[in-house]
């Protein structure tokens, strides 16, 4: 085990070379070198259109869904650059499970949001889906609250639990990174100061990508962080490097809500 | 205290010509309203009335109306009760609808699947005009389409003289897909981008997004179009009567000449006397439509109500 922390410690979970990102004609990432390192919360801040979202969801390939776009460079994951066309998005993306800004449960039970994900590939065994939806409800620290009702529909939960029922959706399919985009930015302060504290307690296991708006989220949970400046990585380094004595003007003037 | 004006010299007693405009346009909708359910009354009830008397008037048994195969309500039994099994034709016309239910409803829902899913962009520019092109075609073309066509293939290259159920079938199948399939595409539309997202972030091939997803969360609606659908289809006459043969025998082949409630009522209603028991008899024919389509409604609003997640 050490000595597999040792080696994690030195190959980052996820590492990007001179990563662009095409709307058509449009550069929006305009080459992304960045490592993002095992069992870390990195957080991605920025203004609004920096790319932060764009550069996310080019982890797991879920800009493949928009048309008219291309990349170019390299991201590499798990010893494989993810960019190649031919790369299988379906391992990809059951190895880099994402969360979203707002929670989107499908209008089935609890029990079965947590076990669409183990099922489409393929676990159906009653007793080994039972044990992995009680373990990852577990860690998405939710499992008290919805024990005794893993039948109701899933929409009948709070936007807070709910958002945790996301979280524990993305670890069934047990996933070595997990992306979070903005996952507290709908909720309430009291749920999401929750989340946080989930997301705090998963990365021991995970690591973690959080996209967040909320500068003192990042600076209370990240431990790097970059920040995204149109389309390119102004500033990056531990977390609290950035918030203390950042190197650029723009990084000092974005956190301290100078512009936004 | 202040000093009181008379009401009529304020001016928010005056009344307004708004006011009055406003209520003119009230009572104008409010009369169209009336004129509307009116008039649904009174089609209820004379096709009540009239359909009852068959049993009521006439001496008629329900229980014959449904279970004999005889139909010659111009004749009567020895006990003075006309002969009335309309049988063959409630079969005719359940088998027409059912079979043309199971064959358009997974015809729609891959078409409407691959409008939406599979091929967004040729789904609209080209897909989209063509059916609703299809809806426009006067049911009248579609029989004459069947009588010309498939008739004679049938006749050809299976069995007996092409008419039949079998072409019943394949007209209303043909008929009610473009209905059905505009309607499936917009229940597969109204699933929300989000979940589609979701799906394919956890892993899913779009296969495994289509039917554990799509399907599932579309089905009311997906319900709902098949059933207007069959509504649809239960309803025609026209075109089902140029192609089914109208012999009012219970059908033992789907390659034999066979009736539905409609093709009897079409073929009948020119050659009886309102009033007698023979006109009477296609009047209950006639409720029995009225109320299977007052049952498809009910279906559909029932389902469309759906279930809160």
């Amino acid at each position: 085990m050490r000595q597999a922390a040792a080696e994690h410690i030195l190959t980052p979970a996820i590492r990007t070379e001179d990563f662009r990102f095409y709307y058509g004609s449009h550069e929006a990432l305009k080459g992304i070198t960045l490592s993002v390192e095992q069992n870390e919360i990195t957080a991605l801040i920025g203004p609004s259109g920096c790319g932060k979202s764009t550069f996310l969801r080019s982890l797991n390939r879920m800009n493949d869904l928009i048309p008219d776009t291309r990349t170019a460079g390299e991201i590499w994951i798990g010893g494989k650059d993810i960019t190649k066309p031919a790369e299988d998005t379906v391992a990809l993306r059951k190895q880099v499970g994402m969360v979203f800004q707002h929670a989107s449960p499908f209008p089935f039970s609890i029990y079965d949001n947590v076990a669409y994900g183990p099922r489409i590939h393929g676990k159906v065994r009653k007793a080994e889906l039972d044990e992995l939806v009680e373990s990852c409800l577990q860690s998405a620290a939710l499992w008290d609250e919805v024990k005794d009702t893993l039948n109701k529909p899933a929409g009948s939960l709070s936007g807070g639990q709910q958002q945790r029922l996301m979280i524990a959706r993305a670890l069934a399919t047990k996933p070595d990174i997990l992306l979070m985009d903005e996952p507290t930015s709908a909720l309430d302060p009291i749920s999401g100061a929750k989340i946080e504290r989930l997301i705090q307690s998963l990365k021991t296991q995970f690591t973690i990508v959080l996209v967040t708006h909320n500068m003192q989220q990042a600076a209370r949970i990240s431990d790097r962080t970059a920040f995204f400046l149109n389309g390119e990585v102004k500033e990056t380094g531990r977390t609290e490097m950035i918030f203390n004595s950042p190197v650029y003007e723009e990084t000092k003037d974005y956190i301290s809500g100078k512009f936004g | 205290m202040a000093k009181l004006v008379k009401e009529t010299e304020h001016p928010l007693f005056k009344k307004s010509s708004k006011l009055r405009t406003e209520r003119f346009g009230k009572g104008l909708t409010f009369a169209a309203v009336l004129l509307t359910a009116l008039l649904t009354a009174a089609i209820f009830f004379l096709v009540i009335s009239k359909g009852l008397s068959t049993f009521f008037v006439n001496g008629g048994s329900v229980k014959e109306f449904f279970t004999g195969s005889t139909w010659n309500p111009g004749q009567k039994h020895e006990g003075g009760s006309p002969i009335i099994g309309a049988l063959p034709f409630l079969t005719g016309s359940l088998a027409v609808t059912g079979l043309s239910a199971l064959i358009c409803t997974p015809l729609a829902i891959g078409a409407a699947l691959f409008m939406s899913e599979i091929s967004p962009k040729a789904g609209r520019k080209v897909m989209q005009p063509v059916i609703e092109l299809l809806v426009g075609i006067p049911s009248v073309v579609y029989g004459f389409i069947g009588l010309s066509v498939v008739v004679p293939l049938l006749r050809d290259h299976v069995t007996g003289s092409g008419f039949g159920i079998a072409a019943g079938t394949i007209v209303l199948s043909v008929m009610i897909l473009p209905t059905v399939t505009s309607l499936a595409l917009d229940a597969i539309q109204a699933v929300p981008r989000s979940l589609r997202e979701a799906s394919l972030a956890l892993g899913s091939t779009r296969w495994q997004m289509i039917y554990k997803v799509i399907l599932k969360t579309a089905k009311p609606g997906l319900l709902m179009a098949v059933i207007f659908g069959m509504a649809r289809a239960f309803g025609e006459a026209l075109a089902v009567q140029m192609v089914i043969g109208n012999a009012s025998v219970i059908p033992h082949s789907l390659f034999e000449p066979a009736s539905t409630l409609t093709s009897i009522l079409t073929m009948g209603m020119g050659y009886t006397v309102l009033g007698t028991a023979e006109n009477n008899a296609l009047w209950t024919l006639a409720l029995i439509l009225l109320l299977m389509s007052l049952a498809f409604t009910i279906a559909v609003r029932w389902i469309g109500r759906g279930k809160p997640q």
